[in-house]
């Protein structure tokens, strides 16, 4: 197992030394910076001048060799907008997304398992019918547009929820965070149920179809005939079996919402990362986009291996070398 | 042992479980009697299809939709199955009857240790501590000769031959001391040589706890080395039942004959081995009088014309047949 870790600490190292590469050309090869820190009305002299001070006028070898080195360091440059370190700006915004995307995925995960169970147990049911109708609209009904009416509904109609911000925050450990405050709560609902609908149908799909599978197996019915109720026969022996894609689609949902929660953000007004992402791509402020491709190929990194590590504590077949 | 003496420990009269599928009603069991007293080992024998498995799920209840049981009575003890509610057979399925299936390499889950599939029976069943239960399922691993049971039950089914997997499932199904096992075709998907290490077990551990068992096969062979008592299925029907030995001895019903028959004899090597022509004809669509005629060599107008019942033969044989064989006779 630590040999395991081992290589793959070593795999993931890989993976984002490529993602440094591909990330720095793009950077390189779309647009020059250096428009965006000098006056409209700079001249030659200190347009050359700024380029010096970014290193801009370094060829690319000599760039990448001060990035990488820069990156391994934990130093990702100043923003050139905002002029502090970029690093620090994502970071103040990262709870934020984050809280967003926990509450949407916990709200997909307690929805999802039980009708997907039922739904698979039952595949004939009226109620199942109706409950896989209403997953097909969780999927392909855009979130831009369910934001919106959620808004209209909730926001503007009832004015049960409000409609944007993040309301009060408390500070844990240094971190904003919005969950400890009613408030807070108060703000969250809305868009982390609008984040939460396509993963949720995702999901009740997935176990529904391996619930199904699974209910077909011999030891489904052996669980029966030892006498186990219906609900630890579906729970204790099926869900389990039917967990695997479950939690690998869990995976890359929760790695793609924390990545691309923009539109959501931007709907209703959550200052997380999707929001700087946007403004960062219209200033071209590349130190800001390079954390932030940086941090999601991290996230993404972290979270399959979290993953393969979780398939051997579910599946005892499994091991990992 | 004389069966009038004993009360039977299970009654199953006229029971009748059919699958109603787009294709039309599948009559799998159309009013199938028969009963088991306490320690006896009944043989349920019939070819693929005849619904003898169904039999073994709707004593327990374990009948899915679209099966549905439609009529007839299932007795424990005086108690009719039929009628209980889910609460009632989930007390008795594992604890009064509890069920070996055909393949061990599917009946185990594959994510829960040995150890936690045999616990939970107990569980349910018990009210034992953790450590009396523990003891018990390692005092029950050992008695189906595993050895290192402590050790074995943190094991996962994977980490087992097929063998020993079958020997894990029987073990869970004694392990609430229940007073009937049903056994479906328990050795089909093993080894040869497993097989009668198979066998002999749960014939000493059915004979060591004094439990009844139902033997659902297609192997006369196997049936006539572990039944007291046999009932021959066809098409849903019971066609001959009887004490085992006279049954396969000299059966009246030309379908019994022709399965023993088909069992190959290894002192006849060179001779074509027998099998019964024909085949079972569509259950959705039985022809009028006797199922089996059109493969009956003995097969009479009168056979298409009245299905023939279930009547007393000679000795302990009934058999379902308007014209049933002779000692020595052949089909």
């Amino acid at each position: 197992m630590t040999g395991y870790i081992f290589k793959r600490l070593l795999q993931m190292t890989l993976v984002l030394w490529v993602v440094s590469v591909i990330v720095f050309l793009m950077m390189s090869f779309t647009g020059d910076p250096v428009f965006m820190v000098v006056p409209i009305d700079a001249t030659d002299a200190e347009i050359a001048q700024a380029r010096r001070l970014l290193g801009l006028d370094q060829s690319l070898f000599v760039q990448y060799g001060r990035f990488v080195t820069s990156l391994v360091q934990g130093d990702f440059g100043n923003s050139y907008v905002f002029r502090q370190p970029a690093m620090a700006l994502i970071l103040e915004r990262l709870p934020a997304t984050l809280e967003m995307v926990l509450v949407a995925m916990a709200l997909a995960l307690v929805v999802a398992i039980p009708l997907g169970v039922y739904a698979g147990a039952n595949p004939n049911s009226r109620i199942s019918r109706t409950i896989m109708a209403g997953s097909l609209l969780g999927i392909s009904l855009p979130g831009f547009w369910v934001g919106m009416v959620l808004i209209f509904l909730f926001a503007v109609h009832w004015g049960i929820f409000p409609s944007s911000g993040r309301g009060d925050t408390a500070e844990i450990f240094g971190l904003r965070v919005s969950l400890l405050t009613a408030d807070g709560w108060h703000h969250i609902i809305l868009p982390a149920v609008t984040l939460s609908l396509a993963t949720m149908a995702i999901l009740l799909r997935m176990t529904r179809a391996g619930m199904m599978e699974v209910n077909r197996q011999d030891f489904m019915k052996f669980a029966r005939a030892k006498g186990a109720t219906r609900r630890d026969v579906l729970y204790k022996h099926g869900l389990k079996n039917a967990l695997i894609p479950v939690i690998t689609i869990f995976g890359l949902q929760l790695g793609d919402l924390i990545a691309f929660a923009t539109i959501t953000e931007t709907i209703f007004s959550w200052p997380g990362m999707g929001k700087l992402l946007i403004d960062s791509i219209y200033r071209a402020d590349r130190p800001v986009i390079v954390v932030y491709l940086m941090l999601v190929a991290l996230i993404f990194v972290v979270i399959n291996f979290l993953v393969d590590i979780i398939y051997t504590l579910i599946d005892p077949r499994i091991t990992l070398k | 042992m004389t069966e009038a003496a004993k009360q039977p420990l299970l009654d199953v009269h006229d029971l009748r479980t059919h699958f109603h599928t787009f294709g039309g009603t599948v009559k799998a069991v159309n009013g199938v009697s028969f009963d088991i007293a306490e320690g006896e080992v009944m043989g349920l024998v019939g070819e693929s299809g005849g619904g003898k498995s169904v039999v073994g799920f709707s004593i327990l209840g374990l009948i899915d939709s679209p099966g549905k049981i439609e009529g007839g009575q299932i007795l424990l003890d005086g108690e009719d199955l039929v009628k209980a509610g889910e609460a009632r057979l989930r007390e008795i399925r594992g604890r009064e009857i509890s069920m070996v299936f055909q393949d061990p390499m599917t009946s185990l889950n594959p994510l829960h240790s040995v150890g936690r599939q045999m616990d939970e029976v107990l569980r349910l069943h018990s009210d034992l501590d953790a450590q009396a239960r523990h003891s018990a399922c390692v005092e029950m691993l050992e008695s189906v000769g595993i050895s290192r049971a402590t050790e074995r039950l943190r094991a996962y089914p994977h980490q087992f031959s097929g063998g020993m997997r079958q020997r894990v499932v029987i073990a869970i199904a004694l392990l609430a001391r229940p007073r009937l096992i049903i056994a479906d075709e328990p050795t089909t998907a093993l080894d040869v040589t497993i097989q009668s290490q198979i066998l002999k077990l749960m014939r000493r551990q059915i004979a060591e706890k004094g439990a009844s068992m139902i033997l659902v096969t297609h192997d006369l062979a196997v049936v006539s080395e572990m039944a007291d008592r046999i009932t021959v299925l066809y098409c849903g029907n019971v066609v001959e039942r009887g004490r085992a030995r006279e049954l396969i001895e000299a059966p009246a019903h030309p379908y019994t004959r022709g399965l023993i028959d088909s069992i190959p004899d290894p002192s006849n090597r060179h001779e074509r081995l027998k099998q019964i022509p024909g085949t079972v004809p569509d259950i959705r669509n039985l022809p009028q009088g006797c199922n089996f005629r059109d493969r009956c060599p003995r097969a009479q107008a009168l056979c298409a014309e009245i299905e023939p019942k279930l009547s007393a033969q000679r000795g302990s044989l009934s058999a379902a047949c308007h014209f049933p064989l002779n000692p020595g006779e052949s089909a």
